[in-house]
Order: structure tokens, then sequence, then C-alpha cells
């Protein structure tokens, strides 16, 4: 870590009008910054989704139509461009795993907002009023905790069909349980703060409260916990996948793939090698970051 | 020390009576219930314009609650708090609303009382936003920086963050953020206990001086009795939610006539050591009894070295014994006479 001079920076803004405040938020990213795991992640995280993104002009070929020209199942073979060869119907296993790329991390971000939207919103609603309220809100909570996730997903998926949106729907009505009983915790510490003590004493309204007081400073835990969930979707995507309820072909997501690469593991191996290596990358990418994020926003308890 | 010399107009802007702030406290067992927690229970005060009532007492008295029940910011059980000719007490927020301006509190905790996302100015400028929300952008800084030039932070400072402040600073900040909107009384919640000894005199001096510039009425908590002796007017001594004394801060050090003041002032170290060690100390015996069930009668006669069975069947009404002083206890006169400090 290299301690960068602060003196001359600092004499110069005296001069200004007004010196401009580290805000907790700024420390954060600095600490984050300095964490190489972390940064490495986000990197290679970047490289991920740029190559997710850039998937049709990377490859010759489709992600949907067989190379009739070549074997099916066939090992990677550089000259025709099939760099991770090509699937049991002869399609390029590169531009699938790109476009099962898109689909798994848009389901990782889509069903985190999701829950992140109800979480928050139940949390700290039920958090904040206290009392009763809570007592009912959280035994809901509770109930819905104890019935068997996979289960209702696989109702959910039996009653509508399959469905991409089901699927974000699915699991973020599911991962909202968690988030909402951190921020319940959150808001319960928070809110006995003197802070809050002296903005009831102004006169500042509850929806004010919640949103300038309490919200920016549950924020911390969140983040940490969504990054650490959208893996978990994914996951808990593949796995869905992997029984044969997640996407529809010809679209795929990596669960599809390995699925398919886990029955071949023996003559193919490499339809099951390159798609759960970008998993398991992808996997600890989020880990790290979420790690990282941790000891940034909260170095004391490092 | 010429704050006591100053004589206040004589016309009460706060009027405290019979005030009751009770908590619930759930009994264990099967059949459980709740029995009230007595946090403060009974009382009354007269506060004048521009004048500074000292509240001590020991650690759980209810110093604290009393403040917050005057501000409407716990729930009273009993009694009205007359703000200026209108009955405050039990007003729902909205009501309450336009007395927020008149009516504002400074903490114990100097940093956990401002908001650790948020910048000073905004900080300081929120009771603004809240009650005058026509203000230009401008004009609210220029009153923030204003503020902050007169409570002693140097109005560069606007963009910081409370964690980059000592805890003085951070208490000027808390002033600041009181006085903006010139408000007519203050509650003082020990606002230097959590601050060292230099500093403390700094924010003392500031808030004294501030008082005097705005004719402002404080009502100041404090378990530190050179500081209330040094900031009030008057004193009220605080035991178990019961007011026993209230008199003229002259008359309280030098004739306490409660056998608990009298023990609280004696326990007051003099800076000189041939006195320190010449003088008597009362010290009692026992713990404050729980405010879960006080004792009947008077609350303090299970500490009291002048206990009679009187006490225990009767609590005694706080009464005047001379225009500037009131003591709530059968003995008093007693008390006053075998007084040895």
């Amino acid at each position: 870590m290299k301690i960068k001079p602060i003196i001359p920076d600092r004499l110069e803004s005296i001069s200004e009008d007004a010196v401009k405040g580290r805000s907790l938020w700024h420390d954060a990213r600095r600490r984050l910054f300095q964490n190489k795991a972390a940064v490495i992640s986000m990197v290679i995280l970047g490289i991920i989704v740029v190559l997710a993104i850039l998937a049709p002009y990377l490859s010759p070929w489709p992600y949907d139509d067989p190379d009739w020209g070549y074997d099916f199942p066939g090992p990677p073979n550089a000259e025709l461009k099939h760099w991770f060869g090509t699937d049991g119907n002869g399609r390029d296993l590169f531009v699938r795993t790109l476009y099962g790329a898109r689909i798994s991390l848009m389901v990782g971000i889509l069903a985190t907002s999701v829950s992140l939207l109800i979480g928050v919103t139940y949390g700290a609603t039920a958090g904040f009023i206290g009392g009763r309220v809570d007592n009912i809100m959280m035994r809901i909570v509770d109930i819905l905790y104890s019935l068997p996730f996979m289960f209702f997903v696989i109702l959910l998926m039996v009653f509508f069909g399959r469905n991409i949106f089901l699927i974000f729907i699915a699991l973020g009505a599911v991962e909202w349980l968690t988030m909402a009983r951190i921020v319940r915790g959150q808001t319960l510490s928070v809110k006995k703060k003197e802070f809050i003590e002296a903005a009831h004493a102004t006169g500042v309204s509850t929806r004010k409260i919640i949103t300038r007081h309490i919200i920016p400073n549950v924020l911390g835990p969140v983040i940490v916990y969504m990054t650490l969930t959208i893996p978990m979707v994914i996951l808990t995507e593949s796995f869905l996948s992997f029984l044969g309820l997640g996407v529809q072909e010809p679209l795929t997501s990596w669960g599809v793939l390995i699925s398919e690469g886990a029955k071949q593991m023996e003559s193919a191996p490499w339809l099951l090698i390159f798609p759960a290596i970008f998993l398991a990358i992808t996997l600890f990418c989020f880990n790290f970051i979420g790690d990282g994020l941790r000891d940034a926003l909260d170095p004391k308890d490092r | 020390m010429n704050s006591g010399a100053q004589s206040p107009v004589k016309e009460p802007i706060l009027s405290v009576r019979n005030i009751k702030v009770y908590f619930p406290i759930q009994t264990a067992g099967l059949f459980s219930g709740t029995i009230p927690l007595k946090a403060v229970d009974g009382v009354d005060f007269d506060l004048l314009a521009g004048e500074t009532l000292g509240v001590v007492g020991e650690s759980g008295c209810g110093k604290s609650t009393l403040g917050r029940g005057i501000l409407q910011l716990l729930e009273l059980s009993d009694g009205n708090v007359v703000w200026m000719g209108n009955n405050i007490g039990g007003l729902s927020f909205r009501e309450m609303k336009k007395y927020r301006k008149q009516l504002q509190i400074i903490f114990q905790d100097p940093l956990a009382s401002l908001n650790p996302r948020m910048t000073i100015g905004d900080i300081i400028a929120e009771p603004l936003t809240v009650h005058y929300p026509e203000l230009s952008a401008e004009e609210r800084t220029q009153q923030v920086k204003d503020m902050m030039d007169r409570v002693g932070l140097l109005p560069l400072m606007i963009n910081r963050y409370p964690h980059e402040f000592s805890g003085g600073q951070c208490q000027r900040i808390g002033v600041a953020r009181a006085m903006i909107l010139k408000p007519k009384l203050i509650v003082c919640d020990e606002p230097v206990s959590a601050l060292d000894v230099s500093i403390q005199a700094q924010i003392i001096n500031l808030i004294k001086g501030l008082q005097e510039d705005f004719g402002l009425s404080l009502i100041f908590i404090s378990h530190d009795l050179s500081i209330v002796r040094h900031i009030s007017h008057r004193i009220m001594v605080l035991y178990l939610g019961n007011a026993v004394e209230v008199a003229d801060r002259k008359r309280l050090y030098n004739n306490p006539c409660h056998p608990y003041t009298q023990a609280l002032i004696s326990a007051v170290p003099i800076p000189d050591p041939d006195l320190e060690k010449a003088k008597q100390r009362i010290v009692l015996q026992g713990d404050l009894p729980s405010p879960l069930n006080p004792p009947s009668g008077c609350v303090f006669r299970t500490r009291c070295p002048l206990a009679r069975d009187l006490c225990a069947r009767e609590k005694p009404r706080l009464q005047q014994i001379d225009p500037d002083h009131q003591v709530a206890c059968h003995f008093w006169q007693e008390a006053q006479d075998q007084r040895i400090i």
C-alpha cells in the first residue's frame, strides 16, 4: 500500500471557499480499491460482462444453428473457430457459453433487484414501526421461510409454464426474506440512535426520517448482502436448469449447459469444463467483491 | 458567574404540572401483564423566559425522561405541559410541529446525535428545510454559515462529515442545529458529560453566551453539580422521578434543606486540600430503589438518616419554605438544623 502525500492537497483546499469533506462512502470506496482480490474480481467480472454483451460479434457461429461440417459433438478446434468445441447438436459451445452468461447474469441481477426492492421496503417498515406490526410482519417472514422453496418454485413452473420472467420473480420472491430480516435488524439498531431523536425533535416527517436518516445508514450491509445474493441466485437458477426447470431451448444458461455437459462427461468433457469454469469464476468474483465490500463498509468488523 | 445576578422577567414561559412518564414493563411468567416503571412521577415547575433551570440527580432518577417528556418526544402518562399559554401535552405530530421551532434539544453523545452520512451543513440546515422550505439554497447556506461562525466552527468546514470532527466540535454542531431556528427553550440533556473538562468549559460558555444573546430559556440536565451551579439560576433536585427540592442556585448550595440534597452537595469536591480533608461527607446507605416498586410514602425514606413512621405513611408534598425555595420533606427544619457542612 502506498501512502499518498496529502499535505499539498490540504493546503490548496484551505484557500478555497469550503473544504470538501470525505464522506463514509468515499472512505469505503478507497478501502475497496485497496483490496486486491476485490479489484481483480471486478476486472474479471467486467470482462465476462463485456464478452456476454459482445457475444454475437466475437464468433462467426450462431448460438442456435448447428455447424453441419463438424462433429456432433466436436472437440475444441481453433481452425474452425470452435474454441470451446461444439455440443451434441453441433452448436458452437463458445457462443452458447456467452449466451448462457447473458441469461445467468441477468437472472442474478434482476432477481436480486426484486429481492432488494421487496426486502428493503418490508424490513425498513417492520423495523421502523416496531411493536405489534413488526411482530406480525416478521412472523409472516418466518412462515414463508419454513415453506420448502424448491417445491414452491416447481409448483410455480408447473402452474404457469416455463417462463424466464417467472424465474426472476420466483427467485426474487424467495430471496427477499433474508434481505427483509437484515434490513429490519439494522433499522432497529439505527432507530435508537440519538440523531433519529434529534430529527423527531426538529419535526422531520416519518417518511423523511426513513429516507434521509435510516436508509442511508442501513445501506452498507444491504449492499454487501446484495453482492452475496447474486451468486446465490445464479447458482439456484443453475440448479433449477439442471433439474430441467430453467430456460427454454434454444436459449441457454450455464446451468443448462452444465447439465447437458454432465451427461456426456466421459465422451465429451469440454461440454462440462468450459461452462463450469465460467460459472465458478463468476461465483468466485462475486463472493470476493462481497467480502471486499464488507471490509470496506464496516472496517471495525474485520 | 453573573448569570444569577440577572433578574429574568417574572412570567413563566413554560409551566409543567404534575407530569408523569410511565413505561410499561412486561412481567415474566405464564400470565404476564405489564407493570408501570415510574420514570417521572409527578413533577411540577415553572420556567421563566431567559432563565436556566438546572436538573440534577443520580443516574436513573428520570432527568432525561423529564426533558424528553416536556418536548413530547415521549408520551406523557399524565399531566400538562403549558408552553406560552398552550397545553402541548399529548399533541399529535402535526399539531406539535409548529411548537418544534421554539423547543429544541442538545444531546449527551455529540457524535451519535449527528447522522454520519450527512455533511454538517446538511445537518445544521435540516431544521430550516423542515420549517422554512421556502428559503432558497443560498439563503439557507448563508444562515448555516452564520450560525457555524457564531458557535465557533469555521464556515469553510460546511461540507465535512461528523466523523472528521472532535467531540467538542461535534457538540458545537449539535448546538448550531438546535439554535438555527432561534428557539425559545433548549433542553440540554447532559450536553457536556461526554467531553473532557477543558472542552466542557468552552461548551458551557458557548451555551451561556447564546442564552444572553437570544434570551433563551434552558433546562440544563446534568449530574455534575459544579456545572449546574455555574450555569443555572434555579436548580431542581430529582430523586426517583420526584422533585425533592427546588431552589434558587445560591440558596440550594448554601442552605440545602432536603437530606438528599445535603448528601449530594457534601459529595462535591472542594478544590482546596485542607478544606476537602476537614469536610464531613454524608454517605448515603444502599442503592436507588427500583422505580418499578418505589417505597411507600417518601421515596427517599429507605436511605434517609431522618426517616420515621410518618415518612412511610405519607408522601411529603413540595412545600414553599421561602419565596425561592421549595422542599419535599416532612422534617426539613430538622435537616436544616442538623446540617454540618
